[in-house]
């Protein structure tokens, strides 16, 4: 299995988190993980991520425990991320938080920078070649020169995602790209995100409380509420699923 | 990005002007030149704060505990175990810098406020070890480290002395600024916009903070010592909670996270100490309404009046244009 998590648990102080969450997610495509706010998506992302460590459970990648690693050695396993409130580096211009992308693909000692020997050089040339190629596909490299900080929102969700996607990782976890977004931005960002895993062979898993964006462009949905699984499953046997009617209806007042 | 010659002919003329400087100041006065000689000195001390503060987003209120480390560092090292000035001064860097991992590793757990006490208490205790550790200082006797010397030639005058802190000023500057253009400058800008991204992108960020300490230690370490064989004295009474202050002082004034600005801020939070030394007390209300008026005018310090105006964002490419980009 891709993405496995077996029986995981997480308590904040007596507030459940996560309760004995069992799921699987496949290679390829868009895995949806939906649910009311609170219901505990972040946390699972935030577990995946290395920044919590449940009580109780495992989760693995690809064979390998999860819960061995530390929340820096993600990015060379292959695992990228966004997150929800966090815009790009803010201070750094839009081609460094492509580089800081790169980070751990760059292979040279601080002392060899310094240096500027021969292979830290080609190790930097390599590394500005592959983030103009990225930016350049993302539509953002005019802005190349510009700080993170002093764009349009939208541009910064798209620089922090593209940060996330230039290494080439096998899975990118995206907590809720559209928050701040209007209807039609949403769709857009949508539509580009179905594209990614036809182009770059990632699989994403997404995190969303707005049902309507995901319906559209996931393969399968799981629902949290209260830190438990209530339904994995297609999006519309999910959309269908009383259990999940109920969850979105109960908090709706 | 049209006109990249302006910055290079601007450089060169600070080059030029950096080069004649001492000659004109000398016309002034000894007192002039020693705080043209401070001036460079601090500068040392300026970018190496800027490198932790406003490049790492760490804060230290200890920077005067590093600098006087390092004047005992060399000064022993010449006086006590033979090293000549030469080899004496990159050794300082080293053991400082080492001093400054130790230090930032505990800090690494901190931040704000706490990292703020932590570094006091570190900057407080500094000469309070050089005091009491008689033994190998002298206490309040001091130390009393040469004027470095190359084949015959000495440095001890004012204008010599000058030429050889400026060097070190420049190497400084080279470095930090390639470092801050390299994947390790990188992280440490990372780490301080957003600790979280920085982990997930695969940036260790304890170790990258702790090296940010290393690297701006060695820096005021090599200040220290360019200072001790300088006015050729080293006390416990050297620097002071005070200086650490200042530094400060100096990084905001100028500019957090700015080389030029560091330099701005150095020499004229110097040259404004010096001269109002004589004032006593009100020397750090002169000092701190600076900084008060500095913080107020230009919140991005001094060195954002030379900044040239961005353009103003534009409106964002439509996302269906993005879509069909992503399409290649
Ligand atoms: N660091 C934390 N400390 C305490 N409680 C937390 C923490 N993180 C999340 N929680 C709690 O865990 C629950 C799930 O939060 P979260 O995963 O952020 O929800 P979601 O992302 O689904 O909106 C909420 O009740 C939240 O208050
Ligand atoms: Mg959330």
């Amino acid at each position: 299995m891709f993405l496995r998590f077996e029986q995981v648990s997480l308590h904040f102080s007596g507030v459940a988190a996560l309760s004995a969450v069992d799921l699987e997610i496949p290679q390829g495509g868009i895995f949806a993980i939906i649910g009311p706010n609170g219901a505990g998506k972040t946390t699972l992302l935030n577990c995946v991520s290395r920044f919590y460590t449940p009580q109780e459970g495992r989760i693995t990648f690809l064979g390998r425990d999860l819960l061995a690693a530390r929340p820096y050695d993600l990015a060379s396993l292959g695992i990228a991320r966004s997150f929800q409130n966090v815009a790009p580096f803010g201070r750094m211009t839009v081609e460094e938080n492509m580089l800081v992308g790169l980070h751990h693909t760059i292979h040279s000692s601080a002392l060899s920078q310094v240096l500027r020997l021969p292979g830290a050089r080609a190790a930097e040339r390599q590394a500005r070649a592959q983030a103009r190629d990225v930016m350049e596909q993302l539509g953002i490299l005019e802005h190349s020169q510009r700080y993170a900080d002093e764009l349009p929102y939208g541009v910064q969700k798209r620089l922090d995602v593209g940060r996330a996607l230039v290494s080439r990782p096998k899975l990118l976890l995206l907590d809720e790209p559209a928050a701040g977004m209007n209807e039609q931005e949403t769709a857009e960002l949508g539509e580009w995100i179905l594209g990614l895993p036809a182009i770059t062979g990632v699989t994403i898993v997404m995190v969303e409380h707005d049902m309507s964006l995901v319906m559209g462009i996931s393969q399968r949905v799981a629902v949290l509420d209260f830190g438990r699984l209530i339904a994995v499953g297609a999006p519309q046997e999910v959309a269908s699923d009383p259990a999940v009617v109920e969850a979105y209806l109960g908090k709706e007042d | 990005m049209t006109n990249a010659a302006r910055p290079r002919a601007l450089a060169a003329t600070v080059a030029l002007a950096a080069l004649v400087l001492p000659w004109v100041v000398a016309r002034l006065g000894p007192a002039a030149s020693y705080m043209l000689n401070l001036s460079v000195i601090f500068a040392i001390v300026a970018i190496a704060l800027n490198l932790l503060t406003g490049f790492s987003g760490q804060i230290s209120l200890g920077h005067a505990g590093f600098l006087m480390l390092g004047e005992y560092a060399s000064a022993l090292l010449t006086l006590k175990a033979g090293f000549p000035f030469w080899a004496a001064l990159p050794a300082s860097a080293l053991l400082v810098g080492a001093i400054g991992f130790l230090v930032g590793l505990p800090a690494v757990r901190l931040s704000g406020n706490f990292l703020a006490v932590a570094t006091m208490g570190f900057g407080l205790a500094v000469p309070e070890v050089m005091l009491n550790w008689a033994g190998l200082t002298h206490g309040s006797a001091g130390l009393m480290p040469k004027s470095p010397t190359i084949g015959g030639f000495s440095f001890g005058s004012d204008v010599a002395y000058y030429y050889l802190a400026l060097f070190c000023l420049a190497l400084v500057w080279y470095i930090c600024a390639t470092l801050l253009r390299s994947r390790t400058g990188r992280a440490l800008q990372a780490v301080r916009d957003s600790e979280p991204a920085a982990l997930a992108s695969g940036i260790n960020a304890a170790y990258h903070k702790a090296l940010a300490f290393a690297i701006s230690a060695a820096f005021a370490g090599v200040a220290g010592a360019l200072y001790a064989h300088y006015v050729n004295f080293v006390s416990p009474n050297d620097f002071s909670i005070q200086d650490s202050f200042l530094f400060l002082a100096m990084i905001v004034v100028g500019g957090l996270g700015s080389l030029p600005g560091s330099l701005l801020g150095a020499v004229l939070l110097t040259v404004v100490s010096q001269l109002s030394t004589s004032l006593g007390q009100f020397s750090i209300i002169l000092t701190g309404s600076v900084m008060l008026l500095a913080v107020l005018f230009f919140p991005g310090g001094l060195i954002s009046l030379a900044r040239r105006r961005r353009p103003t964002p534009r409106v964002p490419a439509p996302l269906a244009q993005r879509s069909a980009a992503g399409g290649s």
